[in-house]
């Protein structure tokens, strides 16, 4: 790697670590540090600002309910979205062109006048406010995605393993289960971070199916905000919060994203 | 080359089917507001075409059509050279190019509300770095009060939020080049620029689509982050499509015309896209 | 146009190279004459491609030399070798036509529009890519596409030397024979120095006057096809060249020759005396299928064997036989009777070879070699 080629990265990091940086900062401020003048780092350091989220239960059960559909949906998304990417990478049949493209189309539907006919049909079949309708919610996205990932990986696996399976006499759930997905191992934990990722930052349609039960953390921490007027330390803890278990997710398959994205297969 | 086989479509209806779901029925209930006039459950009464032609007539919504347009464009313009240029810049191998990847994923991951937060704190004179360090440097910078300041810190939060995604597809689609191309074009004396024009850029063809109609459409939908951060401030400069319309068919309950304006929208994404999707495999068309 | 020199040349992939197990290279010497057509023989993963990469200055030999004309060239990147080199899998820059493709390294020294037609045209001509010029590179097919790389290689005229890296792996076998010959009528046309990469003896023959075989990271031997045949100078070479490779028997010294089981070959006194010169660990003798001389019927001075196979290949028979425990292969003619069961066989002496911890015993060529070693049993 040439310095140039350093440098340009490491100022991009640096921008993207730095607003990050300033709320963790932050977070560990009492209100009267961060009012009183700029310091680049908590001068009295306090965790105050996270006893206030974690003495109150909501907060709590908000990580839950985020990590509980975002996994369902992760989950839902590659179960479907797995033989249907195999269809599309082997096969050509009636109407595929135009049922792939009506897939993306579905990311194309603005939210904001979107959220009300959502909200009705999930009302309708007694789902709202459930983990479940969240997660089926956030399939309309996240398959087409899981399906153009996934396709994009299986056609690298040459057909002639599947011929030569068939041969040996696997049946074609037992060939799929047994050896084709153990080989795109690292296409699925590309897939899975992709699902993982659009699912747990959505906000809109995730507040919008929920009320209680099923309250997203995103959304706990927006009603948090305009409770206690513009509480900044409180805020930025809050901030701090909902970034970490991305972050845990991320430090978990870093290996299979690494290895997926190298083989430049997405 | 693929076989025809149409049981091929037995795997595919769980997608089918559970895409369906959630895409139809609201499709439907859409389209079923834009041509009503909707007083309460009951009452309500079917007018045609008279949605389109209003809203297509209104002013607001074609300035914010337009700003809509202008901030796509510049996001497109700014994270698609941006993120290439980093991609070419990330490391191949080793436990760098891992930390890099995890570094970039960051914020990519954090909510969309939490992001216009982070912005929101660090753009101020205040108590955020960068409006501070601004102010310091004589630079009078306040996103809240002027619309220039407004725009920048709405684009830079784009920017700082989206740039890796491009950067990963871009990144995926290099390591996909074989060492060989690089060796022949060392052997042939090629300048840098012209193994980025003649090696990479051609092979990064169908990743850069991809990004591109990504970035096309979630920035052309974007709600959140600008809501949180300016409430679309000041004054309408940063109220873009989906804010616009949400202020219709939430604030005013202007149901009947927010419903015709969203499949308008929608339209405009669809024929956007495909437009998109034409140009950039025109070439793959012809052979 | 260069001779290309090595020079107390080695290379490892390993930073801490230990022992001669991590270098893909051992420390060798070697020199590619002006002009000459050459080919690198051996088995994969027996260092040629690194040899090759070297030598275009696409790896920097960790250890050693590279001389261009006697200057040393270690420091100059492939760019400023002006060496040309063709890859086992066809490149070509897919947005451009094939005329831009071959006219791309022309352009890149910055050459005038009218000589890089010429040269373009001159090269295409040769090639047989005329039809194709205006055609796009991503539409061609695999042979095509490796015509436009070797093209690009051979449309620079101040190229010191063209290295093929496997060029044919991806063309078809009837076109292989075609593009061989094309290459060697280049080579004749312009003569500059070609090194030629691959793992097939048939491929090297045709194109090279001077083959080197590599084994294990060191060049075995380098000479001409026949000298390869005739006097392969390790039992690499005599295993790697030939179909089926040369007969080699593991044997023990005992007096005035080697035996293996209860059969003893003598040597000529010359080959006693240089064995007894020498320290070794372990003793081969060799012989190619081709060299074995078969008796028509029972010769009480041959050594008998047993048939235990054989294989009719048309113009020629390859007969296994067991001879005191060891398996030999023997080539018949045509016309040559078959022996059934017993088989009764000699070695002529100078056709057997002797190979002392793998390389070749000789015997300096002053001193004439014995007529007496008929073998008995």
């Amino acid at each position: 790697m040439t310095l140039r080629k350093k440098v340009v990265l490491g100022l991009y990091v640096l921008f993207l670590l730095v607003p990050i940086y300033w709320l963790l900062n932050m977070s560990f401020k009492s209100n009267t540090e961060i009012l009183g003048g700029l310091s680049m780092w908590p001068r009295s350091f306090t965790l105050a600002n996270y006893k206030v989220i974690f003495t109150d239960p909501s907060w709590y059960e908000g990580y839950l309910n985020s990590l509980y559909y975002v996994t369902l949906n992760t989950l839902i998304s590659l179960t479907v979205a797995l033989p249907a990417a195999y269809a599309f990478s082997r096969y050509r049949f009636l109407g595929d062109k135009h049922l792939f493209f009506w897939l993306l189309t579905n990311r194309m539907a603005p939210p904001a006048v979107f959220l009300l006919p959502f909200f009705q049909l999930y009302s309708s079949i007694g789902l709202f406010d459930t983990h479940i309708a969240v997660a089926l919610a956030h399939c309309l996205f996240n398959v087409p995605l899981a399906v153009w990932i996934l396709e994009g990986f299986m056609s690298g696996v040459p057909k002639e393993i599947d011929e030569t399976a068939y041969i040996d006499g696997y049946s074609f759930p037992k060939f799929f289960v047994k050896i084709f997905i153990p080989l795109i191992g690292s296409g699925i934990g590309v897939t899975a971070f992709f699902c993982f990722m659009f699912s747990w930052v959505e906000l809109l349609l995730a507040r919008t199916l929920t009320s209680v039960n099923a309250k997203p953390i995103a959304a706990v921490m927006t009603r948090t905000v305009s409770a206690s007027g513009i509480d900044w330390g409180v805020l930025a803890a809050a901030g701090v919060l909902t970034i970490l278990p991305g972050m845990l997710v991320i430090w978990f398959v870093r290996n299979h994203v690494a290895k997926g994205f190298a083989l430049g297969r997405v | 080359m693929k076989v025809q086989n149409n049981k091929a479509w037995w795997l595919v209806l769980p997608v089918f089917l559970l895409v369906a779901f959630s895409a139809i029925v609201p499709m439907m209930t859409v389209v079923n507001y834009s041509v009503q006039d909707i007083f309460d459950h009951s009452t309500r009464y079917f007018v045609g075409v008279d949605w389109y032609k209003q809203v297509l007539q209104d002013t607001r919504l074609h300035d914010s059509l337009l700003r809509q347009f202008i901030f796509s464009g510049c996001v497109l313009l700014i994270e698609i050279p941006l993120g290439i240029a980093i991609a070419l810049c990330m490391p191949t191998k080793g436990r760098m190019a891992s930390l890099v990847l995890i570094v970039m994923a960051i914020p990519l991951l954090i909510p969309w509300n939490v992001v216009g937060t982070i912005w929101q704190i660090f753009g101020r004179a205040d108590i955020g770095l960068m409006g501070w360090t601004l102010n310091e440097l004589g630079i009078a910078y306040n996103y809240a009060s002027d619309t220039g300041d407004a725009w920048v810190t709405v684009l830079i939060m784009d920017v700082w939020h989206w740039t890796s995604l491009v950067a990963l597809l871009c990144y995926s689609g290099l390591r996909a080049i074989p060492d060989v191309y690089y060796q022949a074009a060392r052997i042939d004396r090629a300048s840098a620029w012209a193994v980025f024009r003649h090696i990479q850029l051609p092979k990064l063809k169908s990743v850069l689509l991809i990004a591109v109609m990504l970035r096309f459409m979630d920035s052309f939908m974007i709600y959140t982050e600008p809501f949180v951060l300016t409430g679309g401030g000041p004054g309408n400069a940063t109220t873009f499509l989906s804010q616009t319309l949400t202020q219709m068919a939430i604030g005013q309950f202007d149901l009947g015309p927010a419903a015709a304006f969203s499949l308008v929208y929608f339209l405009i994404i669809l024929l956007v896209s495909w437009l998109f999707y034409t140009a950039m495999t025109h070439n793959d068309k012809t052979r | 146009m260069a001779e290309i020199r090595l020079h107390n040349l080695a290379h490892s992939y390993s930073r801490a190279p230990n022992g001669d197990g991590d270098y893909a290279i051992r420390e060798m010497n070697h020199v590619w004459a002006q002009g000459g057509a050459y080919a690198l023989l051996g088995p994969s993963g027996c260092g040629k491609s690194t040899l090759l990469n070297i030598i275009s200055g696409l790896l920097s030999p960790s250890h050693g030399e590279v001389q261009f004309d006697g200057k040393v060239v270690n420091h100059l990147h492939p760019e400023q070798r002006n060496i040309a080199q063709v890859f086992q899998f066809p490149v070509v820059y897919d947005t451009m036509t094939v005329f831009d493709n071959l006219a791309f390294p022309l352009r890149n020294q910055g050459m005038n529009e009218a000589r890089i037609l010429a040269k373009v045209n001159e090269i295409a001509e040769v090639l047989e890519l005329h039809p194709l010029l205006r055609k796009r590179a991503s539409n061609l097919t695999a042979d095509e596409k490796q015509k436009v790389s070797m093209g690009r290689g051979l449309v620079r005229d101040d190229v010191s030397a063209i290295l093929f890296d496997e060029p044919l792996t991806v063309i078809d076998p009837h076109l292989k024979w075609k593009l061989r010959r094309k290459l060697k009528q280049i080579h004749e046309q312009f003569n500059i120095t070609m090194v030629y990469v691959t793992h097939d003896q048939l491929e090297a023959s045709t194109f090279a006057d001077k083959i080197a075989v590599m084994y294990g990271g060191q060049i075995v031997q380098f000479g001409t096809p026949r000298e390869l045949f005739e006097r392969p100078s390790h039992t690499f070479v005599g295993y790697f060249i030939g179909s089926p490779g040369m007969n080699l028997i593991e044997v023990s010294r005992c007096e005035g020759g080697v035996r293996f089981a209860d059969t003893v070959l003598p040597l000529s006194p010359a080959l006693n005396q240089r064995l007894d010169e020498l320290q070794w660990t372990s003793l081969k003798v060799g012989i190619r299928p081709e060299f074995v001389h078969v008796w028509e019927g029972f010769n009480e001075d041959a050594l008998c064997g047993e048939v235990v196979h054989l294989e009719d290949l048309g113009t020629y028979k390859i007969l296994t036989l067991r001879l005191d425990g060891q398996l030999l292969k023997v080539r018949l003619q045509e016309d040559q009777p078959v022996p059934q069961q017993q088989v009764y066989l000699s070695f002529p002496a100078q056709w057997l070879m002797l190979y002392a911890d793998e390389y070749l015993v000789e015997v300096l060529p002053a001193q004439p070699q014995s007529q007496s070693s008929e073998v008995q049993p």
